[in-house]
């Protein structure tokens, strides 16, 4: 399956709404996973023979154990609300990305087999069967959904698309359908304990790298601790921090800060990873299973406190879910909140005035800020409500000078997707990756046009790759994308004492 | 007693034990299934009684479809409301006697004028699904027929104005229902499809997206307090993979 040529949007001044082009992206869909990364997180290596009673019985199953697939199914009014609300219904014009087009390639079904009406009058309630052709666009347009939420904010009810998206992808691998993106990492993480399959003594020279790197920088001398037991703090970030563009950059603007603060801290080689692909497949073992490692790692390495990089849906995890996957954290420092973010820690800092900032470092630069959708719609920072848009503003503004934010209808809760979420960060999906990142590009070229904005900010590992794609492929620079520790990195002024 | 009388007057037991049941029944469903995760929606209140209110604001202002798009808020909302107003002048043909508030002029004459504002509603939110394609696309027949199954209840109940009905004899077969003696049902046309159609409604309740109703109060993404951090929150069959632990 070669990737298609296709046809490059052109960036708008405001995002339109587009009349529907129906079938516009339903040759789109990611490779399938194959068997034996299917075995390893225990589903069927390939389609099963009686497919479609299993995952009928597989749905039956989740209706029971997830309030909100079920009260989502029977509740939907198709009144159109969030048919406007997905960016990649805007990229696209495909009806099923609008959010509710999306969500009834499985009302069909569920009407079909769960319901009464739908038994007796398919036809009037738009029942179908869950046939080969339907299991399809289940695998390409479920495979179209980053897990945004924007649509859920503005549905009236509350209907989170990305709850349907989710359990489709796990009655779609336990039918033995799964993806080959997300279930190759898992696989990875399980075995080695990061993203990139990045073994320990490797992660250790990386990380002696980055030392020396900032110490011809800053002449300061910055650790970046492995497997230290005793630490105050666990760090867990994601993979790509290690290694990519602009992400490393963040890294050692978090090695700075618990350097400066002189917070002893370490990473883990078992808990190399901040990233939980086991949400984007929607499965609780998997996911369960990923956070438990960061479990062990903290006993293992007798921390008090565990620390989160830079990472959207890693965020949503640890803090929404952590607790509850890999909990009680009872061992833990209870002074803190477990988990604790980067930014938090950060801005703690900060307000403590333990961390000086020189904002001409950053003059060079104008920035915006992109809240990335797990962050912004499914977590928290602070414990104050909203402070998931306060705290790294805040920041971002202790740091540097220029600031603009882009239209507010784009912004917090209301954020478009980088277009690369949810487990579509991989190159089959590029199409839908580069539309989908249409809406966002808009807003961003407003802000360049009328503040002069050069850089946009995220916290988020999967933003800033998309970021890297999306914005050369609609005319921006590669480097226009940064980490905010970054910001902070550059910022924070060294004690320099100690050489 | 009359072939009209006794059809209604059971069918009217059939509908309500169907709309009370169903109803109670899903919502025992929606109040046993787990919500497993948390995953309230920004701005998410930190505490029960933010998320009381929060859904306060849902449901009176319809707060979320506000900031979504303004003409489907403007139809809904007036629909919705008018609805309530509608309700309340009926509440006399079912109290007697009458609740004091109930029979208040500006009850009455609210309730009346609601009428005319639920059809205005209610052929908004048909135009759109007729009009905007993105709508159009998502309808189907059922979506169609039950606007058009309220707005015939509604015209139907308006037009009782013009085409005289015994009011008071419609009164006392409802309160002979509910107290076990029955009295003559008139036979008036409009009078029986208004009737009709309100069966026809309180039928399909439990089994429609009218569901959206209890729905609203059910949606974890609007009735969970976001304090993950503070609190384990984890559902029983969760539970038992800790043992594995
Ligand atoms: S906004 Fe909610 S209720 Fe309306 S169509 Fe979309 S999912 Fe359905
Ligand atoms: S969760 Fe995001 S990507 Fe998925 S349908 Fe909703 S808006 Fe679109």
């Amino acid at each position: 399956m070669a990737v298609k040529e296709f046809e490059k949007p052109e960036l708008q001044e405001f995002t339109t709404i587009p009349k529907l082009v129906e079938e516009a992206t339903s040759h789109l869909a990611p490779f399938k996973s194959k068997e034996e990364f299917q075995q390893s997180l225990g589903y069927p290596g390939e389609l099963v023979d009686n497919w479609e009673d299993v995952a009928l019985d597989k749905m039956g199953d989740l209706l029971k154990r997830y309030r909100s697939l079920r009260v989502y199914m029977d509740s939907c009014i198709q009144c159109g609300a969030c048919t406007d609300k997905c960016h990649y219904y805007l990229g696209t014009k495909d009806p099923n990305n609008m959010p509710v087009g999306r969500q009834n390639l499985m009302r069909g079904v569920y009407r079909k087999h769960f319901t009464l009406p739908g038994k007796f009058f398919p036809k009037l309630v738009g029942a179908v069967d869950l046939t080969k052709e339907v299991l399809d666009d289940w695998y390409s347009y479920y495979h179209q959904c980053s897990q945004c939420r924007r649509c859920a904010v503005f549905c009236p009810i509350g209907i989170d698309t990305a709850e349907i998206s989710m359990a489709a992808r796990e009655i779609m691998d336990s039918v033995g359908v799964g993806q080959k993106y997300c279930n190759e990492i898992i696989g990875k993480v399980n075995k080695i304990g990061n993203n990139l399959g990045l073994p320990e003594p490797a992660l250790a020279d990386t990380l002696e790298g980055l030392e020396e790197d900032v110490l011809d920088d800053t002449e300061v001398d910055v650790k970046f601790p492995l497997d230290v037991k005793d630490s105050d703090v666990l760090l867990v970030t994601p993979s790509a921090d290690f290694f990519a563009e602009p992400h490393v950059d963040g890294l050692m603007g978090y090695a700075k800060v618990f350097h400066q603060a002189g917070i002893s801290w370490t990473l883990s080689s078992h808990a190399s990873e901040a990233a939980n692909f086991g949400m984007f497949i929607g499965s609780y073992d998997n996911m369960r299973k990923l956070a438990l490692r960061i479990r062990e790692a903290a006993l293992e390495l007798n921390v008090k406190r565990i620390v989160f990089g830079e990472c959207g849906h890693a965020w949503r995890v640890a803090y929404s879910f952590l607790n509850t996957l890999a909990g009680p954290f009872d061992f833990l420092d209870p002074r803190y909140p477990v988990p604790q973010h980067i930014c938090e820690v950060t801005h703690d800092l900060m307000n403590k005035n333990v961390l000086q900032f020189d904002k001409s470092a950053n003059d060079d630069k104008v920035l915006t800020f992109h809240d990335s959708c797990n962050v912004a719609r499914a977590s928290n920072m602070g414990d104050i409500i909203g402070g998931q848009f306060t705290l790294p503003r805040d920041i971002i503004r202790a740091t540097t000078n220029n600031f603009y934010d882009m239209e507010e209808e784009t912004i917090r809760e209301k954020t478009f997707c980088c277009g690369g979420g949810g487990g579509l960060l991989t190159d089959d999906l590029i199409e839908l990756r580069m539309k989908g990142a249409q809406p966002r590009m808009e807003a961003l070229k407003r802000v360049v046009e009328d503040h002069g904005v050069t850089h946009m900010a995220a916290i988020c590992a999967i933003c800033k790759s998309q970021f890297s794609k999306a914005f050369q492929y609609y005319g921006f620079e590669l480097d226009q994308i940064i980490s905010l520790h970054h910001l902070v990195g550059d910022a924070l002024i060294m004690n320099k004492k100690e050489l | 007693m009359s072939f009209v009388t006794i059809f209604y007057g059971i069918s009217f037991y059939v509908a309500t034990l169907i709309l009370f049941i169903g109803l109670s029944y899903r919502i025992y469903e929606y109040a046993t299934i787990p919500a497993p995760l948390k995953i309230p929606t920004p701005p998410a209140p930190k505490t029960k009684q933010g998320v009381a209110v929060r859904l306060i604001r849902e449901v009176v202002f319809f707060e979320s479809l506000f900031n979504a798009t303004k003409w489907t808020w403007l139809f809904g909302w007036l629909f919705h409301f008018a609805l309530l107003l509608a309700a309340f002048r009926h509440l006399r043909y079912f109290t007697d006697p009458v609740w004091f508030w109930v029979s208040w002029e500006i009850v009455q004459a609210a309730g009346h004028y609601a009428g005319y504002v639920m059809v205005f509603g209610l052929l908004g939110l048909l135009g759109r699904r007729i009009f905007v394609d993105r709508v159009r696309y998502i309808s189907n027949p059922s979506d169609y027929l039950m606007l058009i199954l309220i707005i015939l209840i509604a015209v139907s109940g308006l037009m009782m104005k013009w085409f005289h009905t015994d009011i008071y004899a419609v009164k006392q077969f409802f309160l002979g229902l509910m107290y076990f003696q029955w009295t003559e049902l008139p036979s008036d046309f409009i009078l029986l499809l208004h009737l009709s159609l309100v069966l026809l409604l309180m039928i399909i309740f439990p089994y429609s997206k009218l569901l959206h109703a209890p729905g609203l109060f059910f949606s974890p993404t609007r009735n969970q307090p976001d304090n993950a951090r503070d609190q384990r929150h984890i559902a029983d069959w969760a539970k038992k993979l800790e043992s594995k632990r």
